[in-house]
């Protein structure tokens, strides 16, 4: 699991904003996806200054501010440069004040602005900055969109994932990234990605590298989808007992989040591509709450104890 | 060839679980197994057969075994479905 680094720097170009002073200290992380907006450490209290988190300064802040005396400007605006602010921003495209430009060429903390209005820029801000600071991990797998389920095929090196995938992109079905999949945790979704070298590529045997999109078209292709349902392929073991019933379900930790897994012997003679099709259709008739497997064994055990007492004890 | 009368005795009878373990272990042996219940005789290596007899608590049935490990796969089985849970 790695945590992705974000410096002020990437905020800047991401959001365009425009660098008033500060200039040394855009090389300065950002942790965390929470924003302050220092409304009272304007008023004096800096008990409980997040000094750690973006400062956005509206409107409201800044017209409090007006009405302060130079002297306690000043301190205020030194107190708000903290060695650990990671950038102070002025929303509504506002003149900075001059006590702040002072302030953060002091204590080099950079001081941006926006053109945007303030609560907008900070929706903005926080979906940048929580996509960016998920966490997130690679897996060696497959990931397919079928039917609009996103499911990740994992398994040993050669076991036939791309080629699956090949037929599964035949029948109409997306790829979204072949051999390493970029997964990040989004509230308590799994997205999953292409790392962008291998964006559309996949891998056949005997083939080569082949482009998906050209070969396929637009449609053949997606850019990331959320991943609901692991397809684990090895090859057929006569030791190792399979699920026949599907009333159990394994599961498959990835960062915090437990996904549903199956797990599919590969022989010849099994036509891989139509049973995942079929486990994407059956994941998804589960979600709308009809579980075959479930009901089938309710009806068993009705059956069984109409039986039962029907004199056979 | 051998055959041999039993008795279900799981308290719930064969439920789905349970017949899937029966079906495991049948497939654990090379002979052909075969159960039946009335004049109804089912593979017993095979889920669905097993499951669509409901076998409940107290059912007599037959198993029949051909092949190498008949007698070790009749003895086996019948274990399992005789145990009283």
């Amino acid at each position: 699991m790695a945590l992705d680094q974000v410096s002020t720097k990437d905020i800047i170009e991401a959001l365009h904003l425009t660098l008033i002073s500060g200039e040394e200290g855009i090389g300065r992380h950002i942790l965390t996806s929470d924003i302050s907006r220092p409304g009272l450490e304007m008023a004096g209290y800096f008990t409980h200054y997040p000094a750690e988190r973006v400062q956005l300064l509206g409107k409201t802040e800044l017209s409090f501010y007006e009405l302060l005396s130079e002297e306690i400007q000043i301190d205020r605006m030194n107190k708000l440069c903290s060695k650990e602010t990671p950038a102070i921003i002025v929303s509504h495209d506002m003149e900075v004040p001059k006590a702040l430009v002072e302030a953060s060429k002091k204590h080099q903390v950079p001081v941006l602005t926006t053109k945007l209005p303030t609560t907008r820029f900070s929706s903005q801000l926080t979906n940048y900055l929580e996509s960016r600071l998920a966490p997130s991990t690679a897996m060696h797998g497959v990931l397919v969109d079928i039917y609009g389920i996103g499911v990740l095929l994992t398994g040993k090196s050669g076991v036939g994932k791309s080629e699956t995938a090949l037929e599964l992109i035949k029948k109409g079905h997306r790829l979204v990234a072949d051999d390493c999949v970029e997964i990040r945790q989004e509230g308590e979704s799994l997205i999953g990605s292409a790392p962008p070298l291998i964006n559309h590529l996949l891998e056949i045997r005997g083939l080569g590298i082949i482009d998906i999109m050209t070969l396929f078209g637009a449609s053949a292709v997606r850019k990331h989808k959320r991943i609901s349902l692991v397809v684990d392929l090895e090859i057929w073991d006569s030791e190792k007992t399979y699920d026949r019933l599907g009333l159990e379900t394994e599961t498959l930790k990835i960062i915090d989040t437990e996904l549903p897994k199956l797990t599919i012997p590969v022989r010849p003679g099994r036509n891989l591509s139509d049973i995942i099709e079929v486990a994407a259709m059956n994941h998804r008739l589960k979600t709308l709450g009809v579980n075959a497997a479930e009901e089938f064994s309710k009806r068993l055990n009705r059956v069984i104890e109409e039986k039962d007492e029907s004199g056979l004890k | 060839m051998v055959e041999q009368q039993a008795k279900v005795n799981l308290k719930s009878g064969l439920q789905a679980r349970q017949a899937a373990l029966f079906v495991q272990e049948a497939n654990r042996h090379a002979a052909d197994i075969f159960l039946q219940k009335d004049d109804k005789k089912v593979n017993a290596k095979s889920i669905m057969g097993i499951m669509s007899l409901a076998l409940a608590h107290g059912t007599p049935v037959i198993l029949s075994a051909s092949g190498d490990d008949e007698d070790q796969a009749l003895s086996n089985l019948i274990q399992l479905i005789e145990v009283e849970e």
